[in-house]
């Protein structure tokens, strides 16, 4: 509180300083960043506000007046499963991927190479969604059939692994790749600004107590960047969770819960539900989408706010 | 302090969303306003010109779309100054959007139908007209398959529906072995392929069935796919690109989209049936209508597709899908230009077109001229 009080004290100082008025150029950067917040907020409660009101229908609708006849718990219940598991599935094999893609730029690779990789990483996150979907479909997914057939066999004791495996490789676990090499570009950038930031006197003053280049990075770089890396996953699991196009493209969407990564029936996600189903729907089915739509957003909400806990933990420190 | 001024600068975002509210709220009731006033002064009953001009705008089935392509691009060449559109958002978004008076016409791979309370809104839509509902794309549904080496599969509707149900499992069960002599079935698991949207051939297909095989098929007839744990696939591509992957698998698509894919023989009375556009257009000579869907209105053409038929030579697994307009509109001039497109679409030139530009079966004659008394209405 106090310090609050002495930046205000400041600016009234400064502002008598010149003239008893704040100048016209602060007055304009203070206002337009104002608009610029309040806009922001405008359009996250003015979308909250519409899925509301259009889902609303929905949510206090019977079962039996719903379109599938059940009650919407029991129908958003598997498609937020879907959506979890995507993403969570996304994030086991993108994160630790993208710290090391990092890690790599920043310290072991030669500027040149570094400077390259870098740029190629980066363009994984201009190409469209879509496009990311027919490789899945055309490329990755026929070429996962033979590893998914060994996976059955040899590790099929893991409920994961059970099978039987798909035979045209359109399953969760081909999602969770395609997401992971959508997400990663986002997360190893954040990563990589601020592995590069790591103060160079901790770094050099590991090394002079004889550490060697990987002590230097767990005991410098990567608490340094902790809380950094944890915001950009979060980032990265936002658009996984919310991916639409790649999903509905690849995903054979058939089941409800199962955590059976290789099988035919997959539970579907929630956003390549509403894709897939939007343009044949009508009346109360459209409500019931968009009340899908609103547990969405409620789920990356929670999952922004969780990472925001996280860090503010890791930082009180 | 500094919590106050957010919680400013939150009441003020709120205030932004309420007004943007208000001006959508106001916006949707003028907009109604006019079209409720124009829609009295509407007159009809102005003679035809031979060429008509103007511009309309459909939406609706997916499946219509490659033959509404074709139609208009013929029909803008003949009538240089008349404009159509036609947006493939799926039946049941045309429908909706009809409904509302956002299109002038609507294509629908299901007729309108009292049980979701689409059929009165549509006739009220229409008023003081009436609702026009007339077939123009009538299409087999194939049941493609992936057997490497099979060249002929035949199959009997309560085979098919058990393989559909996920009760035969393997190629080489004896059901099927029985129907195929002579054929050597391996013995790979069978994979049925679905559509994972919901799509109006699922519809159909699943219309067969449990008209077909009540005993095995118990499910509803729906848009979506009912049985859960098969492979599922978006779009009717997805599905024969999921079909033409994985050896094994089995799966139901527009014939036209069939391709390499071999497709199954599907017994008919004592016959067994390919899916060809002639045996599919068959099926509704043997149909009747259906008065529910029509409710007495007189220039609906709805049916009640005779899918357990045993005639020869017919294919009961097909697609109908419906133009969807009314007899009056806003001005003589849309009412012309949408007249002159329907009997254009149903007439045998259009019909011809379509077959060829996406594999649909040409109206039969006999239906031609129900269509042509109820398009005729039109004002």
């Amino acid at each position: 509180m106090s310090s609050v009080d002495t930046t205000t004290n400041a600016g009234q100082l400064l502002a008598t300083a010149s003239g008893g008025r704040r100048r016209r150029g602060d007055r304009i950067f203070s206002n337009t960043a104002v608009i610029a917040a309040v806009t922001i907020l405008a359009l996250l409660v003015g979308v909250a506000v519409f899925l509301v009101t259009e889902g609303y229908p929905a949510l206090t609708a019977s079962s039996a007046e719903l379109p599938k006849g059940e009650s919407f718990l029991s129908y958003v219940a598997p498609l937020a499963f879907g959506t979890c598991l995507a993403g969570v599935l996304a994030m086991i094999i993108a994160v630790p991927l993208a710290v090391a893609v990092a890690l790599f730029i920043t310290h072991i690779a030669p500027a040149r190479i570094a400077l390259t990789l870098g740029f190629f990483v980066d363009l994984l996150a201009a190409i469209p969604s879509i496009i990311y979907g027919l490789w899945g479909i055309f490329v990755l997914g026929p070429a996962a059939v033979p590893a998914m057939k060994w996976l059955e066999e040899k590790l099929g004791w893991i409920p994961i692994f059970e099978g039987p495996a798909s035979i045209t490789g359109r399953t969760m676990l081909v999602v969770g790749l395609v997401l992971a090499v959508m997400i990663l570009p986002i997360v190893s950038a954040v990563a990589r600004e601020v592995f590069s930031q790591t103060p160079r006197k901790l770094q050099e003053g590991a090394q002079a107590l004889g550490a060697t280049r990987w002590e230097m990075i767990r005991t410098t770089v990567l608490p340094f960047g902790k809380s950094s890396v944890i915001s950009g996953a979060m980032l990265g699991l936002g658009r996984a969770l919310g991916e639409t196009m790649a999903v509905a493209i690849i995903l054979s969407v058939s089941g409800g819960v199962t955590f059976n990564l290789i099988g035919q029936a997959n539970p579907s996600t929630i956003a390549a539900n509403i894709a897939l189903n939007f343009p044949e729907s009508s009346g109360l089915a459209i409500n019931l989408l968009i009340a899908t739509g609103l547990v969405l957003f409620v789920i990356t909400l929670a999952t922004n706010f969780l990472a925001r806990m996280i860090i503010a933990r890791s930082n009180a420190q | 302090m500094s919590s106050s001024r957010w919680l400013a600068v939150f009441a003020a975002a709120c205030v932004l969303v309420l007004g943007l509210a208000a001006c959508g709220g106001s916006d949707s009731s003028s907009s109604s306003n006019t079209e409720t006033g124009s829609s009295e002064n509407g007159s009809g009953g102005e003679a035809l010109s031979a060429e008509v001009s103007g511009e309309i705008a459909g939406a609706g089935s997916t499946a219509q779309e490659a033959a509404q392509k074709a139609w208009i691009a013929e029909f803008e060449n003949a009538n240089g100054s008349a404009t159509i559109s036609y947006d493939g958002v799926g039946s049941g978004g045309g429908r909706e959007k009809f409904i509302a008076g956002a299109v002038a016409f609507a294509g629908s791979d299901t007729p309108l139908s009292e049980e979701e309370g689409e059929l009165g809104k549509a006739i009220k839509r229409c008023g003081p007209g009436e609702l026009v509902e007339v077939p123009d794309y009538i299409s087999p549904i194939a049941i493609v398959y992936n057997l490497p080496g099979v060249e002929e599969l035949k199959l009997e509707p309560e085979t098919l529906a058990k393989i559909f149900n996920q009760e035969i499992e393997n190629w080489n069960d004896p059901e099927i072995e029985k129907e195929n002599p002579g054929v050597e079935l391996p013995e790979t698991r069978i994979v049925p392929v679905n559509r994972s949207d919901e799509s109006g051939t699922t519809e159909n297909f699943t219309d067969y069935l449990s008209q077909i095989a009540p005993s095995v098929w118990t499910h509803e007839v729906s848009g979506e796919w009912p049985v859960k744990g098969g492979e599922a696939a978006s779009g009717t591509s997805g599905v024969i690109e999921a079909v033409a992957a994985g050896e094994g698998a089995i799966g139901y698509a527009d014939a036209s989209q069939a391709g390499e894919l071999g497709k199954a023989l599907i017994k008919v009375g004592n016959t067994w049936a390919e899916p060809s556009p002639e045996a599919a257009a068959k099926v509704l000579d043997l149909s009747k209508e259906d008065p529910e869907l029509e409710q007495g209105q007189k220039n609906v053409i709805a049916f009640e597709i005779d899918r357990k038929t045993e005639a020869s030579g017919v294919y009961p697994i097909i697609l109908v899908s419906s133009l969807i307009g009314c007899t009056k509109y806003k001005s003589a001039d849309e009412a012309a230009l949408v007249k002159a497109y329907f009997e254009y679409a149903t007439s045998p030139e259009g019909q011809e077109l379509s077959a060829e530009a996406s594999g649909a079966a040409p109206l039969s004659s006999a239906l031609t001229e129900k269509v042509e008394a109820a398009v005729g209405a039109i004002e």
